[in-house]
């Protein structure tokens, strides 16, 4: 069975090879993946927006309606994944339970390296995020660093102690939070008489030019798409780690 | 040979792509530990990030953000840039890609569970039972 696999496999790379050479050349500036889309984008997403990263410009303005729903997207796989691995275990079912090895003592060392560490780690996740219009970054480099910072605290300390610093209401609450902020912007850009994530409608608001308007909208819902990830991170961590019992992780 | 090289040197990067995702494939079809799967499809999955992300490149051409001249112009010319939307579709595939393999490994968890074990056979002949 494995060896027909592989030989079918095999047949289809080859022709799928042989396809490959009928593609346009790597690097070259005339592929039609660079010629028909990307030069506008390029000429005029700084005076559309004041953006100067091009990616975050895409990203959050003219493809907002797909990050938006990609946020969704990582905010149900968080839902998901507690539905299926959610329990509260019983006090007599917990003998049955795999026992997993407890840590004993304390390790100075690793201890006091997450010290150091984590603060560091959290401001580099803010300037990440606030910095995404000028430097490679954004809402979600920003929140999976943030979230790291949350995941390495559970390592080096343990679970619970996590718990309770970053209680799971509150990721929980952070999730749908920041899916709403994004979606509360859109809402708001309607409600002001223009279309769904239309930025340019915070200009009277904000008090600046539209371009401006939509440089700041940008912003704001990165921040939001920061704040779902981040949480999403670490409530994915909490639920696998645990396997969904929130006692002990790993 | 003189043909040859400049060809190889165009294409090479369809081929890795290429190489790498049947070999994502072969994992998730032929491996037996549901592990393993998982793994594949990973290696499937970064096979299409790296294909996508190759298409963005362009010869001669920078990353994505605008150059500022000395009395703050910006140098507003496509040929200067790598092409900006593949990054933005590779950027939230990723994501999302962290969110099926937390998908997967929680429903590997509870196959754990349920049957005690992760390998395929194993699994249907406790279902048989």
């Amino acid at each position: 069975m494995k060896q027909l696999t592989l030989i079918i496999l095999a047949a289809c790379a080859l022709i799928m090879l042989v396809a490959a050479s009928e593609l346009p050349d790597w690097a070259d500036p005339a592929s039609p993946a660079s010629s028909h889309l990307s030069p506008g984008f390029i000429e005029q997403a700084y005076e559309a927006t004041h953006t100067p990263n091009m990616v975050t410009a895409v990203l959050a303005d003219y493809r907002s309606y797909d990050t938006m729903f990609e946020t969704v997207v990582v905010f149900l796989a968080a839902l998901i994944i507690m539905i299926i691995l959610r329990r509260t275990p019983h006090r007599r079912f917990c003998k049955i339970l795999p026992q997993r090895p407890q840590r004993k003592g304390s390790d100075t060392v690793l201890k006091g390296a997450a010290q150091m560490i984590i603060p560091v780690m959290q401001i580099f996740a803010l300037y990440v995020l606030g910095h995404g219009h000028y430097s490679p970054g954004g809402g979600f480099q920003g929140g999976v660093i943030f979230g790291a910072s949350f995941i390495l605290l559970a390592l080096c300390y343990n679970l619970r102690f996590t718990l309770t610093r970053f209680r799971e209401r509150l990721v929980l609450l952070c999730c749908a939070g920041g899916a709403l902020l994004y979606a509360g912007i859109g809402a708001l850009c309607l409600s002001l008489g223009w279309n769904f994530l239309g930025y340019a409608a915070l200009a009277e608001i904000l008090g600046v030019s539209e371009a401006m308007a939509r440089s700041h909208g940008i912003l704001a819902v990165e921040v939001g798409v920061g704040i779902t990830v981040m949480a999403v991170m670490v409530s994915i961590y909490y639920d696998l780690a645990s396997g969904g019992d929130m006692y002990e992780g790993l | 040979m003189d043909e040859l090289f400049p060809f190889i040197i165009a294409k090479y990067n369809y081929w890795a792509s290429l190489i790498l995702l049947f070999i994502g494939l072969y994992g998730m079809i032929a491996k037996n530990n549901l592990m393993k799967k998982i793994i594949g499809m990973i290696i499937f999955q970064t096979a299409i990030l790296l294909f996508y992300v190759s298409i963005g490149v362009k010869q001669g051409a920078s990353v994505p953000i605008l150059f500022f001249s000395e009395d703050h112009q910006p140098l507003l010319e496509a040929s200067a840039y790598a092409n900006p939307l593949p990054h933005v579709l590779m950027l939230t595939a990723i994501v999302v890609g962290v969110g099926t393999l937390g998908v997967a490994l929680a429903i590997l968890q509870k196959i754990q569970r349920v049957h005690g074990t992760i390998e395929e056979d194993e699994i249907l002949e406790d279902m048989r039972q």
